[in-house]
């Protein structure tokens, strides 16, 4: 339990992908721009004292600028909400992305502000010329204990290079979130789910362990 | 140890039991046959936590300065590197082995019992293996989720991994109780300890608390069976 739950968090410590302006992020191999987004924002992260103390806020705003330019949701959405995705109406779809958005930023956000002085390494990238999915991957270290594997999926589309699913110490998110999705479409299908991304997103709430009726 | 095996024993039963009468299965997910047993078990543990364990371990990584809490981590981290040795053997990583191996005996001796990782930082990296993992590497497949009293999610091979886990750990074997027993303790809150920043991330991700660990826990247990490449899972 104690390994996997650091793990979890770690899920989303480590910085996305921002780096220079869009027009050249497009021409960028994959793993430079990880390479370089990640840095960025760790750099930050270890000179900013306010988000090292909690200021989720701060931490927010850094994560939407820096790293969430370099993620595609609607993509990311569509693959956690699966099978559903194309029943959804394109208003619904739009609602799930921008709550998928906005819970994301909140999580990442949050272990931003847990940083502390862990670094990171990144593996040789292994890839074809001509391939438009890759996988990045790198390693957090940290003192005293095992090095954790975080891999980044990418997609190149017409705007360049962007993430669709990290994967922390082999813990995939979209496949997390495809469990509870659909955990949630079985009750009360997809408008269900969105109020309950919605419900969480505005509370701010900590996630209720949910009863289920046999 | 007595106290824990009996424990074990009793859970084991209860678990076996419980799979045998089938549980109230709620959301059908096949990988949670038991899920009524395991909402009702995780949110027992979730109220030990809450009651006795959280608080004690935010009280010591109020008190502790950092170095010290580092250095207790490395001191138990270490002793757990035997068993680790151990497993990799038994999985037939020989190198492996040698180097969990190296690493025991150099951060005993050069690290002061363990306190300082000294062998990290001449390439020797921490492994983490465990029965259940070894299990996995000899074949055996997962079987049903399960949520062991106290010690949280495992799957049916892992819980009985863990009961060798706990044969093979050398703090529950020592001679002296309240020397064990004390040890015991001072573990379980520093690693406790270890995960608070991840108890904030997870409360701000989770939808569902039971089911987002259940699903990291499945997924997790996979990747570290294949040390880090699992092939992949069909999608959807």
């Amino acid at each position: 339990m104690k390994r996997l739950l650091g793990l979890m968090a770690s899920l989303f410590l480590v910085g996305g992908l921002p780096g220079p302006a869009a027009a050249q992020s497009a021409d960028l191999a994959p793993d430079v721009l990880v390479k370089n987004v990640t840095n960025e924002v760790l750099d930050i992260v270890r000179k900013d004292k306010d988000i090292q103390n909690g200021n989720t806020k701060k931490a927010i705003d850094l994560v939407e600028t820096k790293v969430l330019p370099y993620f595609n949701f609607n993509r990311m959405t569509a693959l956690a909400v699966g099978k559903d995705w194309r029943q959804a109406s394109p208003a619904q779809q739009k609602q799930l992305a921008d709550e998928f958005h906005t819970l994301l930023v909140r999580t990442y956000s949050k272990a931003l502000t847990e940083y502390r002085s862990q670094t990171i390494s990144f593996k040789p990238l292994k890839a074809q010329a001509g391939d438009t999915d890759v996988t990045v991957r790198s390693q957090i270290n940290q003192p005293g204990a095992k090095a954790i594997d975080l891999d980044y999926s990418l997609e190149k589309g017409d705007k360049g290079w962007k993430v669709y699913d990290i994967a922390v110490g082999g813990v995939s998110l979209i496949t997390n979130y495809r469990s509870e999705f659909a955990q949630q479409i079985s009750q009360g299908g997809v408008d269900g789910l969105i109020k309950r991304l919605q419900a969480k997103n505005k509370s701010g709430e900590a996630s209720v362990p949910n009863k289920q009726a046999p | 140890m007595t106290f824990a095996k009996c424990r074990l024993a009793t859970l084991v039963a209860a678990a076996a039991l419980t799979l045998t009468l089938g549980g109230c299965a709620t959301s059908g997910n096949p990988k949670d046959p038991i899920e009524g047993f395991n909402r009702a078990v995780f949110a027992f543990n979730e109220g030990l936590d809450t009651a006795i364990i959280r608080p004690v371990a935010v009280g010591y990584d109020k008190v502790m300065p950092s170095p010290v809490r580092t250095g207790v981590s490395n001191f138990f981290g270490n002793i757990a590197d035997l068993a680790i040795a151990l497993n990799n053997l038994l999985q037939g990583k020989v190198p492996e082995a040698a180097s969990d191996a190296g690493r025991f005996l150099m951060n005993t001796t050069v690290g002061i019992l363990g306190v300082f990782d000294v062998a990290s930082t001449v390439g020797l990296e921490k492994h983490d293996e465990d029965f259940g993992q070894t299990f996995g590497r000899w074949g055996v497949g997962p079987g049903a989720y399960v949520v062991v009293p106290f010690f949280g999610p495992r799957d049916v091979r892992d819980t009985v991994g863990l009961v060798l886990d706990v044969k093979a750990d050398p703090v529950a074997h020592l001679n002296n109780i309240a020397n064990r027993n004390t040890l015991l303790a001072v573990r379980i809150i520093s690693d406790r300890a270890d995960l608070l920043p991840a108890d904030k991330v997870i409360e701000e991700a989770a939808l569902d608390k039971y089911s987002y660990i259940r699903d990291a826990y499945l997924q997790r247990r996979r990747s570290k069976v294949y040390d880090g490449n699992p092939p992949h899972e069909a999608d959807e």
